[in-house]
């Protein structure tokens, strides 16, 4: 057997693929939290139980209406998304212009109250969510097993990714939100609708973690509390890649899952907490995260 | 004073606007003819910024009668004041940092036809056209501030509100911003321009406003300048 640093090469490479498929959901899920915190200035405390709601609606839809994957795939961050904008036009553009620390309560109170319900609704065990037929099953790479779903998911998310960063940094829309997030004042004495704008993109960040939540499904157990247990580490990822910096949020999420990856193969004890390691010494050599800008 | 019969395009009747609990403007007046290029000056502080921003709904908390084409605009929401025809170009220039010179440039939505072309805009500012990829706050400071003016005249408005072009610019660009405005004029666009610099503003202005305490205390026309300098110079104490 091949090894590396008295390693098997299977155990890593395994190990790494666990660690770019978690990356995946972290890069996607910080994405969307980057977009929002860089526009809104709202830290989305929301935004795992956004994630969970998409892995929910997802389930609920096959379970009761027999829609399943595909379509799912489409409506489930619709559903969430336009759920955000509800919320962002009723509660959350009333509190913009007060403490920031009022949208970040008023966000984790609406995680307690969402996770909360669903627990009501379906206790604490997870929910199985099969994967579609045409990603069942794996391929034989010759060095290791490569379930179907799990490729789709890293191809899929660089995809989403790589989408995200394009319609930001190349498109009119995107154009605006850079703008709005300097100085959205003058943006709106331009006459461009910003109040439309800050709506939009709740959307678009919410329906970005309904999209994760739904691709999540069949990989982890759709639980009510699938979101909560996940969303302290894209915190922690968001904070290493700069608040706000959206290629920063993309690139920290595929390192840090990598690197939680590497560390349950030489160091298992340490695996839970690598990534608040790696973000405590980020935050004593450079506050503003790797991709920040110094503010 | 020409044409005090006509309409005004601006017209502002007993202004009052207030920062916070700070009351900024006591009841400001003035008239802004089409065509017309109007200078408010004052001392640093008595709300010449304050009247522009209030004028432009910036500030909120504002109350008296501000219409702009015979249209009431103090019920206008901020986003929808550009689209009455109003184009502001702020003191600090407000050039995009994470956007290139070109995405600046075409930043601001067309609100009305009229404007004109980037290929016209660029022969104007040859400078921006050379540099059209970098990002807007790597222009000098000169630049950023044709920037600020060129990409208001995509857009098709009919009045600019423009804030100090001048401040900390070396006399040659001074210069070329004073070319750039009196060719503005001379196509026909209505202006109303912040400034400390007389000599400039004399070049291109019809009329002045001089402001006191959030007051507009005189009100007279270009020819007047020379016999006033000693009393504005006083007053502003440039």
């Amino acid at each position: 057997m091949t090894m590396i640093f008295g390693i098997p090469i299977q155990a890593l490479l395994g190990q790494l693929l666990v660690g770019l498929i978690n990356g995946s959901f972290y890069a996607m899920l910080s994405l969307g939290l980057a977009i929002i915190f860089g526009l809104l200035r709202v830290i989305n405390f929301a935004h795992g139980a956004q994630y969970m709601l998409g892995a929910f609606v997802g389930y609920l839809l096959l379970a009761y209406l027999g829609i399943g994957y595909w379509p799912a795939l489409i409506l489930a961050p619709l559903i969430v998304g336009v759920t955000g904008m509800i919320i962002e036009r009723l509660a959350l553009s009333r509190l913009y212009n007060v403490d920031p620390l009022y949208g970040l309560l008023f966000t984790f109170g609406l995680a307690l109250v969402i996770e909360g319900a669903f627990r009501y609704f379906y206790g604490v065990s997870g929910q199985v969510y099969t994967p579609p037929s045409q990603l069942t099953g794996g391929t034989n790479l010759g060095f290791m097993f490569l379930p179907n779903y799990r490729g789709w998911v890293v191809v899929a998310s660089l995809f989403i990714c790589l989408g995200t960063w394009l319609l930001i940094e190349k498109t009119k829309l995107g154009a605006y939100l850079r703008a709005a997030t300097e100085n959205p004042t003058l943006v709106q004495a331009f006459g461009v609708n910003v109040p439309l704008l800050l709506t939009l993109t709740y959307g678009i960040g919410s329906a970005l973690a309904g999209l994760a939540g739904i691709m999540a499904a069949p990989v982890y157990q759709v639980s009510p509390l699938m979101g909560s247990n996940l969303i302290i580490v894209v915190f922690a990822v968001v904070v290493v890649g700069g608040m706000g910096s959206i290629l920063g949020a993309i690139v920290t999420g595929y390192m840090l899952g990598l690197a939680e990856g590497l560390t349950k193969v030489f160091y298992p004890e340490a695996s839970n907490i690598v990534i608040f390691v790696i973000m405590a010494i980020v935050l004593l050599v450079r506050p503003a995260g790797l991709f920040g800008r110094d503010a | 004073m020409t044409d005090r019969q006509a309409s005004p395009l601006l017209k502002v009747r007993d202004l009052n606007a207030w920062y916070g609990e700070g009351h900024a403007l006591h009841g400001v007046s003035l008239d802004v003819m089409r065509g017309e290029t109007v200078t408010l000056l004052g001392r640093n502080g008595v709300g010449k910024t304050t009247t522009l921003r209030a004028i432009m709904g910036i500030i909120r908390k504002r109350k008296g009668v501000i219409e702009f084409g015979g249209r009431d605009l103090m019920h206008t929401p901020l986003h929808r004041t550009a689209h009455a025809g109003l184009g502001f170009v702020p003191e600090e220039r407000g050039i995009f940092s994470t956007l290139t010179v070109e995405e600046n440039l075409i930043l601001p939505p067309v609100v009305s036809d009229g404007g004109m072309s980037i290929a016209e805009i660029f022969d104007l500012f040859p400078n921006l056209k050379e540099r059209r990829n970098s990002s807007g706050t790597k222009l000098s400071g000169g630049e950023q501030q044709m920037l600020a003016i060129a990409r208001m005249l995509r857009t098709g408005v009919k009045l600019l509100l423009l804030d100090e072009p001048t401040e900390g610019l070396a006399p040659v660009i001074v210069e070329r911003i004073g070319e750039v405005l009196a060719t503005l004029k001379a196509r026909g666009m209505t202006i109303l321009l912040v400034e400390q610099n007389f000599r400039f503003a004399s070049r291109i202005a019809d009329r002045f406003y001089l402001m006191e305490h959030g007051r507009i205390t005189v009100d007279f026309p270009v020819g007047e300048l020379e016999e006033r300098m000693a009393v504005l110079h006083e007053v502003i104490g440039v």
